[in-house]
């Protein structure tokens, strides 16, 4: 389909009120990664930066979806807003996905203080960490106080996503394999909080153990937060106040010892380069014109090497990108 | 620059007590195979929880199967949530067993098609496909 020709800035207004309907409608548009919805996502950027953003990220099935919703219960219970977007794999054979992240959540439907959005990884270009920030942003300037984010620890566009969060919590699982899978999935050092889910099963003590003593090892500033180990329950509800009591003293301890400025900085780094990145790919895979064949040519004739054919490709680009 | 992909964004649920998924896994993955993302909500979804769900994820198609003979009542209450959450652009899909002349009333009613059960795999993706072009962009 092609988006509608009307800009999207009409949108803006009713997406700051929180209307759903243009909330969830600029999320496709973002997420096509439509030109037409960037001056409507500027403009909303501009009323970004107040939610807490919470990243969840773990190997499939140690039970983030089941974690996000028994926190979004948590959370509703004292009366703020929840903005979750959850990712889930696509196939790399057809680029489709499904997304099933709902079946856990089907609790949380319903209530117009929770917005839910399931989110396709993609893969190959590369635009997973764009559109599911943007989705982010929807929801913070739509007024969601919490935004989670529900991602597979997997794969660098994952490790992207969760880095760009206020607060990073890794979720381990007990019993999937002796080794502690945050390891495995590259993702222990940007464990603002670990989660030992399933504590209800005998084998969550192990776990809990094992990642206190992996943290000993001093992988972080002792002197500036200390990571939590939490064993948490969506069975039984074990341990849930404390890791939300604990999200929100990340965000306290963040913003009372100026870190979160730092970290505002950093992630708004990350994000412009990523993008930078991601269109420099995308117009090349999008347009070969003959000045670039021609420069290909000569790599390939061994007339030119491939380092300063390179340059000479961006030499160009400047124009042909922002125009 | 254009648009990087434009893909069909449908969701599913199984609506009613009937305890039986395979059959909408099944079109789940002939959907994802054809390309497209598909949000899968589980078993016993109500009308609510399927149209709230819709929205937030601004499906193009909503697929409801039901096998327990409640149809009658089920499809109407969905078509009156989605005119009242203004969302009567998404295009509403039927599955499930049911007599030819309750397709033809709830086809009158508002329902795109109703695919019976035991529709090839390969129909239901090439219908998906073509009630979204017809309807075209919003
Ligand atoms: N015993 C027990 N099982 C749980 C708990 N939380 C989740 N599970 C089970 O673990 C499985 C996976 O749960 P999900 O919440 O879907 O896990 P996930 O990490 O979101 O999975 P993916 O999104 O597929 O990566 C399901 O069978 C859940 O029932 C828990 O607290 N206790
Ligand atoms: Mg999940």
């Amino acid at each position: 389909m092609v988006s509608d020709p009307t800009p999207s800035c009409e949108f803006v207004a009713d997406v700051l009120a929180g209307r759903t309907r243009a909330v969830a409608r600029l999320m496709t548009r973002a997420e096509a990664g439509t030109d037409e919805c960037r001056p409507a996502m500027a403009e909303i950027y501009r009323h970004t930066g107040r939610a807490h953003v919470v990243g969840i990220t773990g190997v499939p099935g140690c039970g983030k979806s089941s974690l996000v919703t028994a926190v979004t219960q948590a959370i509703r219970a004292e009366g703020r807003t929840v903005g979750v977007v959850a990712v889930d794999p696509s196939s790399p054979f057809t680029g489709g996905a499904i997304l099933g992240d709902r079946i856990r959540m089907g609790d949380l439907v319903g209530d117009p203080g929770v917005f839910i959005r399931s989110m396709a990884s993609r893969g190959a270009l590369g635009g997973l960490a764009r559109a599911t920030l943007d989705a982010v942003d929807l929801l913070d300037a739509a007024g969601f106080d919490i935004v989670l984010i529900e991602t597979v620890g997997v794969g660098q566009d994952e490790v992207d996503i969760v880095r760009v969060a206020d607060t990073t919590v890794v979720v381990s699982a007990p019993g999937l394999g002796d080794d502690i899978q945050a390891i495995k999935a590259g993702v222990l050092e940007i464990a603002d909080l670990h989660v030992v889910s399933k504590a209800d099963r005998p084998d969550a003590n192990k776990t809990v153990t094992e990642l206190k003593q992996m943290l000993m090892l001093g992988l972080r500033d002792a002197a500036s937060w200390r990571v939590p180990v939490i064993a948490t329950s969506a069975e039984t509800g074990e341990g849930i106040a404390e890791l939300l009591a604990a999200i929100d003293k990340h965000r306290t301890h963040l913003s009372t010892d100026g870190n979160l400025a730092d970290r505002k900085r950093r992630s708004a780094e990350a994000r412009t380069l990523k993008i930078a990145e991601d269109l420099v790919r995308r117009h090349y895979a999008a347009r070969r014109d003959a000045a670039t064949d021609a420069l290909i040519d000569q790599v390939s004739n061994r007339k030119l090497d491939p380092h300063s054919a390179a340059r000479q490709l961006l030499g160009t680009l400047n124009s042909e990108i922002t125009s | 620059m254009t648009s990087e992909d434009d893909k069909i964004r449908v969701l599913i649920a199984k609506v009613g007590l009937d305890g039986h998924d395979r059959g909408v896994k099944i079109v789940a993955r002939c959907l994802r195979d054809a390309g497209m993302d598909v949000i899968y909500t589980g078993l016993h979804r109500t009308p609510d929880e399927v149209v709230s769900a819709a929205v937030q994820e601004d499906v193009d198609v909503i697929g409801i199967s039901l096998l327990s003979g409640a149809h009658m009542t089920i499809f109407p209450r969905v078509i009156e949530l989605m005119r009242d959450a203004d969302a009567e652009d998404i295009l509403l899909l039927g599955g499930g067993v049911m007599p030819d002349e309750d397709v033809v009333e709830l086809k009158a009613m508002g329902v795109a098609e109703i695919l019976l059960q035991d529709t090839p795999p390969a129909e239901i993706v090439a219908t998906v496909k073509r009630l979204v072009e017809e309807r075209g962009p919003r």
